[in-house]
């Protein structure tokens, strides 16, 4: 456990009847990190960022926040977090901008409602109801609010979850703000690409407990899963040479493409690389498909993320 | 609904002229004041279940402020709705005067606290909407037919009339008709006030012991026990009622307003 961290989850457990959702987690995030859990339905994402919100009680562990326990420090733990729930719901007959209003007179810090609405890019719908609005609107609506108090931790529990690409690449863009801004960020989600492109850190979660933990790159070069090399050539090689190249795997063909699987990249590409001059030949293109958190989260658990 | 009691009443009373208005009104504003119970209990019920105070549980909102905000709110959407109804009767249906408006502002207000917090504790104490309109039916029910707001206090049964003394509903009526009709003041209506004031803070700091964001968060049983606990100032009051008070008198001499066509003789017996 890190000294110091923002936030602190130690050995994290929680039963709902005869459902063990939280089998031991723990994990630290450092000031200003924005740290994902990346995790199928139903692996304890949710319950382990809903303790840390306040909104759950463990049944064991410890967590804390900024140095301070969810549970029992009040009023000064929520005005430095900032959250946006899994499922965020309004009285249908709020206005837009009366939700960032009132939201924002809970704290003595507050952002102003004219900039979060510019932000957001919801100046267009600040007298519209709650009710009018769209499955992203609502969504960057809940975003809004999570940052209205300007908070130094912001849990965002699938914040893309149901949105269309266009509108999932602006909340990309709004976390990827968060973090220029130094903010402390826990996200919880399924999508591959959303932890890779966003995420400092990565704890994989599974079965109520944490199977990895690091960087995306991190936990590729620990992983088993080899890098796939795609190199097609001037003239067709017959001999079987490439699959002795350093490092590689093994080597398959693919119409007009040779397919190397290397588990030592950039020796493998100066042996290729190599082995070309030596038999005068040319490269027409060379493609590296690194293994992706997918491959790795198969390769932990033997099942796809969203199986 | 008040507002179509109102007329309904008003027609009904039409021939006994503009003093039955002094009679009927406190009715109808007793069942407005009392509807705040219902709108109440199923808004915060709602809301739970939609999700909308987990919300509001990542914020520093306590419970209290969370209930005590929906309850100032409540009463400022109630009160327009009071004022309504004075114009109707007063410009439409031409009611002889307008009684002690500081009592009957003074009833109305802690009415509205002590009826939304009745409204507060039901939804505290109900799991689920279903349970919240089956209990406030009931509950409504009662208020509705034997606290004197729809049928006259003299002319129920005395079987009834011996439980609706235990009823707060029952002293919102007849409190606001004593300071409609006797022009009674806040002093003569103080057993009533003090009653409406226990029994609502008592209903309100229950409620917010009992409170629940969550939807899966279920009530004890046990913990439902306590919500009977808001009705102990009534039943204090009821039981001194049946003693030595003067609600029936009072609530028999105001009848005497619109004599007819009710034999009074035969009511009394």
């Amino acid at each position: 456990m890190l000294l110091g961290a923002t936030i602190e989850v130690n050995n994290l457990t929680k039963r709902y009847g005869d459902v063990e959702a939280l089998r031991g987690v723990s994990f630290a995030v450092d000031e200003g990190e924005v740290f994902g859990l990346l995790g199928p339905n139903g692996a304890g994402k949710t319950s382990t960022v809903e303790i840390l919100e306040g909104l759950r009680t463990p049944d064991g562990g410890s967590v804390s926040v900024c140095g301070l326990d969810p549970q029992t420090s009040g009023a000064e733990f929520k005005y430095v977090i900032g959250a946006a729930l899994q499922a965020t719901a309004l009285p249908d007959k709020m206005r837009v901008h009366e939700a960032l209003d009132l939201f924002g007179s809970f704290y003595p810090k507050r952002r102003g409602t004219q900039e979060l609405l510019g932000r957001f890019g919801l100046e267009e719908k600040r007298n519209a109801f709650y009710s009018q609005l769209s499955g992203g609107q609502k969504q960057r609506l809940a975003l809004a609010m999570a940052l209205v108090n300007d908070p130094r931790v912001v849990f965002l529990d699938e914040p893309t979850a149901g949105l269309d690409p266009q509108v999932r690449h602006e909340i990309y863009g709004i976390i990827e703000e968060l973090k220029k801004g130094k903010k402390t960020v826990l996200i919880t989600t399924h999508y591959i690409e959303e932890a890779e492109r966003l995420c400092d850190r990565v704890a994989i979660v599974d079965h109520g407990k944490v199977i990895a933990l690091g960087t995306p790159r991190e936990l590729k070069q620990r992983s088993a899963a080899v890098t796939r090399i795609t190199v097609r050539m001037a003239k067709p090689e017959t001999n079987g040479a490439l699959s002795k190249l350093e490092g590689v795997a093994e080597c398959r063909t693919e119409a007009d493409d040779y397919l190397l699987y290397s588990t030592r990249v950039p020796r493998t590409i100066v042996a290729l690389v190599k082995h070309l001059e030596e038999q005068n030949n040319e490269l027409v293109s060379l493609e590296i498909s690194t293994p992706t958190l997918e491959d790795i989260f198969l390769e932990l658990t033997g099942r796809r993320l969203r199986d | 609904m008040p507002l179509a009691f109102l007329f309904g009443y008003a027609e009904l009373f039409r021939r006994f002229g503009p003093e039955a208005m002094l009679y009927v009104l406190p009715m109808v504003l007793a069942l407005t004041v009392m509807g705040t119970f219902w709108g109440l209990s199923v808004q915060l019920v709602t809301f739970r279940e939609q999700g909308i105070l987990r919300r509001f549980r990542v914020t520093p909102v306590g419970a209290s402020a969370m209930l005590g905000s929906s309850l100032i709110s409540n009463y400022f959407l109630t009160l327009p709705t009071i004022a309504v109804e004075f114009y109707i009767s007063r410009s439409l249906f031409h009611m002889a005067g307008l009684g002690n408006l500081l009592s009957v502002f003074i009833l109305v207000t802690i009415g509205i606290v002590t009826f939304a917090s009745l409204g507060l504790i039901v939804a505290s104490v109900t799991n689920t909407m279903q349970e919240t309109q089956i209990i406030n039916q009931i509950i409504w029910f009662v208020f509705l037919f034997i606290s004197g707001a729809t049928i006259p206090f003299p002319m129920l049964p005395r079987m009834i009339q011996n439980v609706a003394v235990y009823l707060p509903a029952t002293y919102l009526v007849s409190g606001l008709q004593r300071a409609m009709i006797e022009h009674a003041n806040l002093l003569q209506l103080g057993s009533y006030l003090a009653s409406l004031v226990g029994c609502g803070l008592i209903a309100f700091i229950i409620s917010a012991q009992l409170f629940r964001w969550e939807p899966e968060a279920k009530v004890p049983r046990q913990a439902k026990l306590w919500a009977a606990a808001a009705v102990v100032p009534f039943l204090l009051l009821g039981v001194w009622e049946t003693v030595n008070g003067d609600l029936r008198s009072h609530a028999m001499k105001n009848l005497q307003t619109i004599r007819e066509p009710y034999s009074l003789e035969r009511i009394e017996h």
